[in-house]
């Protein structure tokens, strides 16, 4: 194959394209219409850029209309679909909010209920203001009854928790008198006899007092003086075991009342 | 040669200059660019083949980019805007690899 066109001497066989190409390559010639074709050439490479650069950064901006209208279409489509999604996912939530709240409401009603009742029952410690009452009883003379009526007035007079001594007096306490020894709920107390009462200090105070009441009693008959004192914070850590009773049962009620 | 060497120097511009593309024409410049290239692979092709002329070369780079914008423009006015700017890419891409495989059958003698 011949290596290239040797000057002045005959080529056998046309140059190929490779040849031409090289040829091309090493002898620039500058004629006009050279440098036309270079000038468009110019061009083109720098048009390429552009449109590439311009491709890079325009996004929405370089569509036609319709194909504007294809991604609105696509757009609202998805929109609408997440909407859908979004107002399902907020009723969920709902529910499981009020759900949750209901439930919560629930938990608080019964664990309200739970500590009336434990108050009231003599299982859970309290405070509040309230009275403390001593007698003394040099001579041991003192009845439990003496004791019993003074318990009721105080309840009568909106007393809503008593202790007496280390006991804590509910509905069932017993006062018993045992050889001259007062017997609360099997428990032997010494004299001076220290009621705790929580209520209403004033209303309290005022109960024993009363003509005929506990106060006259005690004066006249055993000529012994209680002792009065209000104060605004009784506590009273005395408490009873809960005894479950093993054969009355709860009877069914249509809506749990709270007790008043 | 010295084509090579323009195309090499609008390149280089291209990128220091960065110009943003007006408006009117964007739609029009990729087609355009096309365009140029499938002139510029013809050119190639016909250099070497031996039949390489400055004059057809510049005729035909200009003649394809003007009518290729004259057709997307008639396809935007009739409303098939997309459809035939799609036409006229596939078109040239044709061409394209076709001028393509004849500078290969040159080059590589396969």
């Amino acid at each position: 194959m011949p290596s290239g066109p040797a000057s002045g001497a005959r080529r056998t066989t046309p140059p190929t394209g490779r040849e031409r190409l090289l040829t091309a390559l090493s002898r620039p010639r500058l004629t006009r219409g050279q440098v036309v074709a270079s000038v468009l050439c110019g061009l083109l490479g720098f048009a390429a850029v552009v449109q590439v650069r311009s491709t890079q950064e325009s996004g929405l901006s370089g569509l036609r209309t319709s194909e504007l209208v294809a991604v609105l279409d696509d757009v609202s489509e998805r929109s609408q679909r997440l909407q859908v999604e979004a107002r399902e996912l907020e009723l969920a939530r709902q529910e499981l909010r009020s759900g949750t709240q209901s439930e919560r409401a629930a938990i608080e009603e019964a664990e309200k209920r739970a500590e009336v009742l434990g108050i009231l029952a003599g299982t859970v410690p309290a405070a509040g203001p309230g009275v403390e009452i001593t007698i003394p009883d040099p001579t041991g003379d003192v009845p439990a009854e003496v004791l019993l009526d003074a318990v009721q007035e105080l309840r009568d007079a909106g007393g809503e928790v008593i202790q007496l001594g280390p006991v804590r007096v509910v509905a069932q306490t017993s006062f018993v008198d045992d050889d001259g020894v007062l017997v609360v709920d099997g428990q032997r107390i010494a004299p001076p006899y220290q009621l705790d009462v929580i209520g209403d200090p004033a209303t309290l105070a005022s109960s024993l007092a009363i003509p005929g009441g506990v106060e006259e009693r005690l004066q006249q008959d055993y000529d012994v003086q209680l002792r009065v004192e209000r104060r605004d914070r009784v506590e009273i850590t005395a408490v009873r075991p809960l005894a479950t009773p093993t054969i009355a049962r709860p009877a069914p009620e249509a809506t749990p009342t709270p007790p008043s | 040669m010295i084509a090579a060497i323009g195309l090499a120097i609008g390149i280089l511009v291209g990128v220091l200059v960065q110009p943003t593309v007006p408006v009117w024409m964007q739609p029009y410049l990729p087609i355009a660019v096309v365009a140029a290239l499938d002139a510029v692979f013809g050119g190639l092709r016909a250099l070497l083949d031996g039949i390489f002329d400055d004059q057809v070369f510049v005729v035909s780079f200009l003649f394809n980019v003007v009518v290729a914008a004259l057709i997307v423009f008639l396809g935007d006015q009739l409303g098939v805007g997309s459809q035939l700017s799609t036409g006229v890419v596939v078109v040239f891409g044709v061409r394209i690899f076709s001028n393509a495989a004849a500078i290969r059958r040159h080059l590589f003698k396969a």
